[in-house]
């Protein structure tokens, strides 16, 4: 082992997972913590993302919940005094407070080493102007451009430059803020949003239908270079690449082309001296002119470089298997390529460059249409997600496996719903997430792959591809009409082109299962292939694998039944996130403790699952039934755990079940008893527990004669739904039959429910495992709003803080009666509402929910250990001890990425992810937890309120006075400012959003407010109005989320945010890690 | 499953074991027996198809999907036809897209008369391959049988070697200046063994005439004045070009500047007593990592070899050692400058981290040889 002198080191994680900075970080953290355990140095750990595998006590030393940010950081560093910091495995945040901490010397005050790459680099290449100099200066192209701090200096370069322009943003990450302007018009409106959260803007010439490129490069302390991986973005430069349909290895690239661009990215990195990981992006001219004369001449330019670990560094580790994060971690403790093994192999070692036997295709996941009013564009700015990556032997198949993981209600890319060729055409022209699809109709419509290209700036290579898979599907479907036939020859094709057993069913008009069947007759099988970083090259102990039906043999030999295989949770979207993949984790590595092989099927990059070394193999595979049920049949059926994963996999209990595929735990048929609305609520019926009163309908006199007798408002949703999607309050029978219009085409499966909505009531959740129907252990944690706030969304206290004995009571005798009827073996969740001391069950999932992390971390106790004891009948009951401390945990929004989305709170989930801190009490956990999820200033001591409706003003009037006690001065909207004056309080009107200025948007626009409360009174407009986004709430909401000023827009929250400023300033908050909290 | 028949009729790849591999025919319809060998490049098809090296050799493809960019214009090759004797790929493109493309693979192919098979599994014949080592094989098209061949027994060398001499100068690229001579300029001999075209091209991006030769020239018969000697790569066992190997020992005696490059290497140790062998597999990739022995410096390079050198001569030292399996790379007199690579400095295609191999042995030869 190589020596090194370093004995404690602080690493930076990238705190709540945001668009634009996600579960990637995760991964890299969590590899970076591995190598440097190996060395046996101390680690200590600053992220209050409470629900990563980083923050599991397995890897860090010390980890501290707090948030990160220069002030915090600080305070770590000075009571833990490590000796070395990494920067670069925690996104920009990390970066970013590593260079505040830079700027304000406390490394040199703290003696403390940077680790890898030099400081003075990074800040080079995040100051957009000096970084285009340098790159001149080394005879590297960048797009000619200059910076601007005002909009006057901006329209100075536009001028020099000519339009369009490309306006980027210095400082920031996923390309937030950023734009393409046509006109003086549009460069205002970007340049102004932009300056909102930068001091710096780069205005480029706008490269219209290059091709963009990535190079991930890797560089050791004695200059050792290699490029891990190139990708391609099928979505031509324009796109942002984190929503861009991604390749590796690049394909249309020529070697000249490929190894042109490889030498400039090494040529950059040398210049910046890197030590560790850098990602490089190029847009390259797809028809250069004149045609370039041998070497030197490409037209190229760079758009950037990270020096640090990036979503595509995630991805290009997952698509080569090079451990990018792992070797770069090591490289900055100095040791060089050569030294360091190549994992997978375990023969050669790392200074090599992957080559590929397969082809890899990343999806980007969006969710725009959970936010009402959201842009459904793409551009240079962010907004998917999550991602999903498949892996094929051709891109036909990769594609098509990629397509079907994205959302998994699609099977093929000639699956879609245009109405017509006009709206094809508008899809093609403006890119949005369905433009994939758009190319497939288009090309079924008999449009030519010329007229699509010109429209989409898409390479023809991708257009041919997606055209052989339509005109298979096309001579398929001919044939099959004809004779009614499926020929072996026909079932290899369409499956080496990526079709499903499900896709093919429905082309043939039969059913899944039946060419299931057939094609298990034919033996046309996937074969088990491994990625081996070589080709092949040299015989690999690798163990990450894939399907593929482009061969004829397995590189494996099954595991067995002494192994269990584990579904994860697949790509990451609101509802559904690195919780699931922290629990997915969790219980592969406990299956040890019962000597179980762990198999892990999972198809998310950005993800610790995937990383090869959490589990004895993976499968980076979909999550469907056909494939989950071919890996079983091929490893001879190993049991199945299904229910840590999310609802994803929890879906496939009754069809695995079905074809008698053995589920772990709770079985199957329960799981249905659960999750059928009508079942479960004959259940609790029986069992005498109290339910909001609902009914299912398949017409609308149905519901009118329930809303009559229960009265609104209610609630109506169609079942079988994770994250509140097509979930709507009703406060009338307007809204009521608006909603059920757009909810019944959504779902014509699934019957459409309505339940009384229960206003101003408690909502608590109570998690635990069970075994064979008797509690083995459990937590219940209190939501900080009122039920009707999703729980997703919700802030969330452990252990709970303002409910009564009684009530706790009833709720473990409930769930003790729900758990034994249901013979729960495994981890469950149940949502209870509680009114008048008076608990109603909404919901019972069979499965690990969002709080399970929460709760293991916050209980000292692994919850998915118990879970996989459970499966075996030997899971112990664990006695509960009151904690010392408390938890928050806060949920983090990307309404700022999100143009047009409302940030308000709804019973839909709207969240990206969330963060938790612990605290002596209530109030100092929840100050530090919206503090890691909110960029909030101290010292400024004014606050913007806008209330509406005179029950919120009055329920604040304690709380505005507490306000004043603290020296606040408060800015307050009309009938606010109005309803303060008449109750004495001192305020200072503002005028209404569009009314002249000074008004409440110049209040937030200028900074002047620290916070504002916005309260707006639900139940009058229908919340997904039009109408309401025009509003003045709806202005005054978004100037806050678009200038990163805090935002509270529940009663409860803003009153316990408050109360905790009366109590905590930011000096009184304590500095204790995990483990201090714990003992 | 398919009958005696049908499977008779199917375009197939069959091993000296007796192992076949059916596919589709994307190539010239004509059966080929050769030496089975991968290379594991993800990009440079045109240039590694064209690259002597080959000859004699049915290449096998891991990157699965080919063609994609189609071919391009002549001047591009490493060689003025495909060099290989068959293709065998996973998934053949026929519609490909690039704007320096010129013709699809399969024309070219057809058009050169090299067959060319689509099998799946060319994973599974490169385990093959690696595991038993390379194997003779051929290509059958059709229900004719065809014979298996021995490449290495033939003198593959004198096969693809320039059967004239003949010059390349330094010209400029202007047109205003084209025709007109620089002074001064020095002159490179460069024994052709199956020389690719990219090594010209980094000589004389150099400021550097070339006088190409046929590879059994005796160098110092020339009439003209040798300011240095390149030996280029080449194809097959390097024990069968025994005259240049004799020619090397005179080259040495007149202490004349000397480069050998891949096969060149192998050649430079046999004719001052060193040994070569024949390796399991060879290194036929673009991510060979070669380390400069006594330093930590370590690069990436392509190689197209089967053979190597085991013991290096007297007099010499090891250069460069692959950090993979240890086995020789390269190696450097004691004291002339006499040196040689198993790499290809001239990538094309694969990485251009060692282009400064040509800069470094310029120097040592006292050549003016700045780019
Ligand atoms: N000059 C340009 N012309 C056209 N598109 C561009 C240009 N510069 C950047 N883009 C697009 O904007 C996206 C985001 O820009 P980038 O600087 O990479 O931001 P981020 O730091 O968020 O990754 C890029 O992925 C690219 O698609
Ligand atoms: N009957 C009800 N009355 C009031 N609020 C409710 C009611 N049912 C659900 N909610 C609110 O809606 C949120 C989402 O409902 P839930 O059924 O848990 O959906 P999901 O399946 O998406 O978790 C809950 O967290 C709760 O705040
Ligand atoms: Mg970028
Ligand atoms: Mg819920």
């Amino acid at each position: 082992m190589v020596k090194n002198k370093f004995k404690k080191i602080l690493v930076l994680g990238s705190g709540a997972l945001k668009i634009g900075e996600a579960g990637e970080f995760d991964y890299s953290g969590s590899q970076a913590m591995k190598a440097l355990k190996e060395e046996k140095i101390q680690v200590i750990l600053i992220n209050p993302n409470i629900a990563t595998f980083q923050t599991s006590k397995a890897l860090a030393d010390e980890v501290y919940f707090l948030p990160v940010n220069d002030y915090f950081v600080e305070k770590v560093i000075a009571k833990e005094r490590p000796d070395g910091i990494m920067l670069s495995f925690g996104g920009q945040t990390a970066l970013n407070c590593g260079l505040a901490l830079h700027q304000k010397g406390i490394f040199k005050k703290y003696k403390i080493e940077v680790l890898g790459s030099p400081i003075l680099s990074i800040e080079l290449t995040e100051d957009r102007e000096k970084f285009a100099e340098h790159l001149r200066k080394i005879n590297i192209p960048v797009p000619p451009s200059g910076s601007a701090k005002s909009f006057t200096e901006a329209k100075k370069i536009a001028e020099k430059i000519g339009y369009p322009l490309m306006i980027r943003v210095a400082f920031a990450l996923g390309g937030q803020k950023s734009g393409v302007a046509k006109n003086t018009k549009e460069l205002e409106e970007i340049v102004k949003g932009a300056l909102a959260i930068s001091p710096q803007v780069l205005i480029e010439k706008y490269l219209h239908h290059f091709k963009e490129i990535e190079y991930e490069v890797v560089r050791d302390l004695e200059g050792n270079v290699v490029t891990v991986c190139n990708m391609e973005n099928l979505d031509p430069l324009g796109i942002h690449t984190g929503d861009s349909i991604v390749v590796a290895p690049s394909q249309t690239l020529n070697n000249e082309e490929y190894h042109g661009l490889r030498e400039a990215s090494i040529k950059i990195v040398e210049s910046l001296k890197i030590v560790g990981e850098c990602n490089v992006q190029f847009a390259l001219n797809p028809h250069p002119s004149p045609l370039p004369k041998g070497e030197g001449a490409l037209d190229y330019f760079v758009i950037e470089v990270n020096a640090r670990l990036s979503r595509s560094s995630a991805l290009a580790s997952k698509a080569t298997g090079y451990p990018l994060a792992f070797v770069a971690a090591k490289l900055g403790l100095g040791q060089t390529l050569l030294e360091i093994e190549n994992k997978i192999t375990k023969v050669t070692q790392s200074f090599f460059e992957p080559a590929l036997d397969y082809v890899v295709v990343k999806i980007p996941r969006w969710d725009l249409a959970k936010f009402v009013g959201a842009v459904e564009h793409i551009g240079s700015a962010m907004k998917s997600v999550g991602e999903v990556m498949a892996i094929g032997r051709s891109f036909e198949e990769a594609l098509q496996k990629a397509v079907r993981m994205q959302s998994g209600l699609v099977e093929s890319v000639t699956d879609n719903g245009f109405q017509n060729k006009k709206e094809v055409l508008k899809f093609l022209t403006i890119p949005t997430p369905r433009r994939l699809f758009a190319l497939a109709a288009g090309l079924k419509d008999g449009m030519s792959l010329k007229q699509i290209h010109k429209l989409t700036g898409i390479d023809l290579w991708f257009l041919y591809r997606i055209e052989n898979i339509v005109k298979i599907e096309i001579k398929f479907k001919k044939q099959f009409k004809k004779n009614k036939k499926l020929n072996k020859e026909t079932m290899l094709l369409l499956k080496q082109t990526g079709f499903s057993d499900k896709k093919i069913a429905d082309l043939g008009g039969k059913t899944e299962i039946q060419i299931r069947q057939l094609r298990k007759h034919m033996a046309i099988l996937p074969s088990v292939f491994a990625i081996d970083t070589l080709a092949g090259e040299v015989p690999a102990k690798t163990n990450y694998l894939y399907l593929t039906y482009h061969g004829t043999h397995h590189d494996v030999a099954p595991l067995g039944r002494n192994a269990v295989i584990v579904l994860g949770g697949g790509p990451y979207h609101i509802g559904s996130s690195v919780e699931f993949d922290w629990s997915c984790v969790s219980t592969a590595l406990a299956l040890k403790r019962q000597k179980k092989k762990s198999i892990i099927i999972n198809c998310n990059p950005e993800t610790v699952s995937t990383d090869y070394d959490m589990s004895d193999r993976l499968y980076f595979e979909n999550l469907s039934f056909e494939t989950v049920a071919d890996i079983s049949e091929f490893e001879n059926a190993p049991p199945l755990i299904i229910s840590v994963g999310g609802q994803k996999p929890n879906n496939l209990a009754k069809q695995l079940s079905g074809e008698n595929f053995q589920i772990l735990g709770t079985k199957a048929s329960d799981i249905d008893r659960a999750e059928d609305r009508n079942k479960f609520s004959m259940l609790l019926d029986q069992l005498n527990i109290l339910q909001p009163k609902w009914i299912s309908f398949t017409n609308m006199n149905q519901a009118l004669k329930f809303t009559e007798a229960e009265g609104f408002p209610v609630l109506v949703r169609p079942s079988y739904v994770l994250s509140g999607s097509a979930m709507r309050v009703c406060y009338n029978r307007e809204q009521l039959f608006n909603f059920v219009k757009k909810a019944a085409v959504l779902s014509p499966l699934h019957p459409v429910t309505i339940s009384k909505y229960i206003e101003n009531a408690k909502e608590l959740e109570f998690d635990g495992v069970a075994q064979d129907g008797a509690l083995m252990i459990y937590g219940i944690s209190e939501h900080i709003e009122n039920a009707g706030v999703h729980s997703g969304d919700a802030t969330i206290v452990y252990p709970t803080q303002r409910v009564y004995a009684s009530t706790e009571f009833q709720l473990r005798s409930i769930t003790k009666k729900i758990v034994k009827e249901l013979a729960v073996t495994g981890p469950f969740n149940i949502q209870f509402l509680v009114k008048d001391n008076k608990p109603f069950v909404i919901e019972v999932n069979l499965r690990a929910s969002r709080t399970f992390p929460l709760l293991s971390k916050a209980m000292d106790a692994n919850f998915p250990e118990v879970a996989v004891d459970s499966f075996f009948g030997r899971a112990k009951k664990l006695h509960f001890k009151y904690p010392k401390g408390v938890v928050v945990k806060s949920p983090q929004f990307s309404f700022a990425r999100l143009l047009g989305a409302d940030p308000v709170l709804r019973i839909e989930m709207s969240s990206t992810g969330e963060a938790a801190c612990f605290g002596r009490d209530y109030d100092e956990a929840l100050l530090k937890s919206i503090l890691s999820t909110n960029q909030f200033d101290f010292k400024n001591k004014a606050v913007l309120l806008s209330l509406g409706g005179d029950l919120y003003k009055a329920k604040f009037l304690d709380t505005a006075n507490t306000l004043i006690s603290l020296g606040y001065k408060i800015f307050a909207t009309d009938t606010t400012a109005e309803f303060f004056k008449n109750n004495k309080i001192k305020c200072k009107t503002v005028r209404k959003a569009f009314e002249a200025t000074p008004n409440a948007l110049n209040i937030i626009e200028s900074k002047k407010v620290a916070f504002v409360v916005n309260l707006s009174v639900a139940n009058k407009v229908n919340e997904h109005d039009e109408k309401r986004r025009g509003t003045d709430g709806f202005h005054l909401r978004r100037a806050a989320v678009d200038n990163q000023i805090p935002l509270f827009t529940d009663l409860h929250l803003a009153r316990a945010f408050i109360k905790a400023l009366s109590r905590y300033g930011m000096k009184d908050l304590e500095i204790k890690s995990y483990r201090e909290y714990l003992h | 499953m398919l009958n005696k028949k049908q499977e008779k009729n199917l375009a197939k790849l069959i091993l000296k074991d007796g192992t076949k591999f059916f596919g589709k025919s994307f190539g010239a319809m004509q059966s080929i027996s050769g030496e089975v060998v991968f290379a594991t490049g993800m990009v440079g098809y045109p240039e590694a198809l064209t690259d002597p090296s080959f000859a004699g050799q049915i290449l096998v493809l891991t990157y699965p999907i080919i063609g994609n960019y189609g071919v391009p214009e002549k001047k591009f090759w490493e060689s003025d036809k495909v060099q290989v004797s068959g293709l065998i790929v996973c998934d053949y493109i026929d519609t490909p897209s690039h704007f320096a493309m010129q013709m699809k693979l399969g024309e070219w192919l057809k058009k050169e008369k090299i067959p060319a098979l689509e099998i799946k599994d060319t994973r599974l014949l490169t385990q093959k391959l690696r595991n038993e080592g390379v194997m003779l094989g051929k290509i059958q098209i059709g229900k004719r049988a065809i014979k298996f061949e021995d490449p290495n027994k033939r003198n593959l060398v004198a096969e693809v070697s320039t059967k004239k001499i003949y010059e390349i100068y330094p010209y400029p690229v202007s047109p205003y200046s084209r025709g007109r001579r620089k002074e001064g300029v020095k002159t490179i001999v460069l024994i052709d063994c199956g020389v690719k075209q990219n090594i010209v091209h980094r000589l004389v991006a150099r400021n550097l005439k070339v006088i190409i030769v046929p590879w059994n020239t005796d160098i110092t018969k020339l009439k003209f004045t040798v300011d240095a000697v390149v030996i280029s790569n080449g194809p097959g066992d390097p024990q069968k070009a025994k005259m240049t190997i004799q020619n090397i020992k005179k080259i040495m005696e007149k202490k004349i500047p000397l480069l050998g490059i891949c096969l060149g290497n192998q050649l430079l140790a046999l004719a001052l007593g060193g040994t070569t062998y024949k390796l399991k597999f060879g290194h036929r990739s673009q991510n060979q990592p070669v380390v400069e022995r006594g330093t930590k410096k370590c690069y990436l390079t392509t190689q197209n070899h089967g053979f190597a050198v085991k013991k290096i001569p007297r007099d010499f030292k090891e250069w460069f050692y692959n950090a993979n399996d240890n086995t020789n790379e390269g190696i450097m007199h004691k004291s002339l400058p006499v040196m040689s690579v198993q790499f290809h400095p001239e990538s094309s295609p694969g990485p251009l981290d060692t282009d400064w191999i040509f800069d470094f042995f310029l120097k040592k030869a006292n050549i003016y040889g700045k780019k």
